[in-house]
């Protein structure tokens, strides 16, 4: 049904995955960051992660990894002439990665943010008055149960992130829509190849689901409502 | 900077601009009359008619929006009777298939954001409507409707922003839209910084108004409604 073009789906399919992943560890890296310095005492900190989430939510994805892509190509080969290097081609998948864990970095910034505020400062006044430092408060009071409050809309930003690496395509990454074009031109059959694209973004999507719904039962164990 | 590339392609990021809102209001508007009904049929007790809708938003929220498009736009050619057919000069244009596609997207989401408005309804009101003899219909119309818009306004405001960024793959197929504007003027002037910050900066600009007006909508019907009921919270 494929023409032989299924093992070259499922090795797009593996570049897309690698993608998400790479990117979402950006994106929890820059989301940490990012609710940290909204919640600091520092105003200018405070300023720069409200302008970055801002201008995050206000700009489409494509926009800003067109302007990575090209942008730092640019960059790259001007900072490369100055070394005296030959030209350097910007690897799609660096600037791929980059841009989406960049963008869903701004939105993990205020689902961490919200779960912080979500967890009573009783708890972690407590932990003070226990002798804790204030990491360990964090990390033994605080941060555990950050995570029940993050999980809804950490699960929500991963699914949304899994679909938005589909745009890699554009700037020639080939991941499994890439793939699926190149069989689909070869084959005159470019229904059945963008079908299974769709079909297997929606296992991708589905699995992650299944996943959460399991975890989000596990990490609210102890503070289920008692129904009678 | 490369000032003289912006100034002299600021006709096309015009009507780029102007290519991005006719996408944004057809697709919102049919996407909107789409989802009224397909909402009310997900609302309904029985299987045969929940179900269906369900799938149908199922499919179209786990799978990507630039998925969706290839399959309407390039997909669709491959079958001979697609090609035949009187509509094919609509099928076969990359206009259509924005449009279409962007509609179907937003359609999906806009069903389980309504839907999930009406069961948000305090069934007091529902029920305080029936006693007083009202038919479903009526019921429908002027308790749970009114009432559902309301809820749904802050949940909605978020779509027509994403679905303005969805946009932008329209310039993927070929459409000249705010992104394609951008791209083409950086393929004529190879100066990606200056081409895609002020696509962006358009992007905020109408961004931050449809935010806006959402504020003032929620402003005007949605605050004055939860400060009147006290089972819902006003954030």
């Amino acid at each position: 049904m494929l023409h032989g073009y299924g093992a070259s789906l499922l090795q797009g399919a593996g570049l897309t995955l690698a993608v998400a992943f790479a990117s979402l560890a950006i994106a929890l890296v820059l989301g940490l960051a990012g609710a940290g310095a909204k919640l600091s005492h520092s105003r200018p900190a405070r300023a720069l992660a409200q302008a970055y989430t801002t201008l995050i939510r206000g700009v489409p994805d494509l926009v800003l990894m067109l302007l990575v892509f090209y942008g730092g190509q640019v960059l790259v080969n001007e900072a490369a002439d100055r070394l005296g290097l030959g030209f350097v081609d910007i690897d799609p998948f660096v600037a791929g990665v980059l841009t989406i864990g960049f963008i869903f970095g701004a939105y993990i910034t205020e689902v961490l943010r919200g779960a912080f505020l979500a967890v009573p400062a009783g708890q972690r006044e407590a932990a003070i008055a226990f002798g804790m430092t204030r990491a360990q408060a964090l990390r033994r009071i605080v941060g555990p149960q950050m995570l029940r409050h993050a999980l809804p809309g950490l699960a929500n930003n991963w699914l949304v992130l899994v679909k938005s690496t589909s745009i890699v395509s554009v700037i020639g990454l080939s991941d499994l829509m890439n793939r699926a074009g190149s069989a689909a031109g070869a084959t005159s059959e470019p229904f059945v190849f963008y079908a299974a694209v769709g079909g297997l973004y929606l296992l991708f999507t589905s699995v992650s689901e299944w996943g959460f719904a399991r975890l989000r039962r596990r990490l609210a164990i102890g503070v289920q409502e008692i129904r009678l | 900077m490369n000032t003289e590339a912006i100034t002299a392609s600021l006709p096309l990021y015009l009507s780029g601009l102007w290519v991005t809102l006719a996408l944004l209001v057809l697709a919102l508007v049919i996407g909107l009359a789409a989802a009224l009904p397909l909402a009310m049929l997900r609302s309904l007790p029985s299987a045969w008619l929940w179900r269906p809708v369900w799938g149908f938003t199922y499919v179209i929220r786990g799978t990507p929006l630039l998925v969706q498009l290839f399959l309407l736009y390039y997909g669709l050619a491959q079958f001979e009777a697609v090609r035949a057919s009187p509509l094919w000069p609509w099928l076969s244009s990359a206009w259509f298939c924005a449009v279409a596609a962007f509609a179907i997207n937003t359609a999906a989401y806009t069903t389980e954001i309504l839907a999930g408005a009406m069961r948000a309804v305090p069934a007091g009101e529902i029920e305080a409507a029936r006693a007083l003899g009202m038919s479903r219909l009526l019921l429908l119309r002027r308790i749970v409707l009114p009432s559902a818009f309301r809820r749904a306004l802050p949940a909605y405001g978020n779509e027509v922003v994403l679905m303005l960024h969805g946009t932008s793959l329209a310039s993927v197929v070929t459409l000249l839209d705010l992104t394609g504007s951008a791209r083409e003027v950086n393929a004529r002037y190879y100066a990606p910084f200056e081409a895609f910050i002020t696509a962006a900066l358009f992007y905020l600009g109408v961004t931050l108004i449809v935010v806006a007006l959402f504020r003032q909508a929620e402003r005007r019907w949605l605050q004055p409604m939860l400060g009147r009921s006290a089972t819902v919270k006003n954030s």
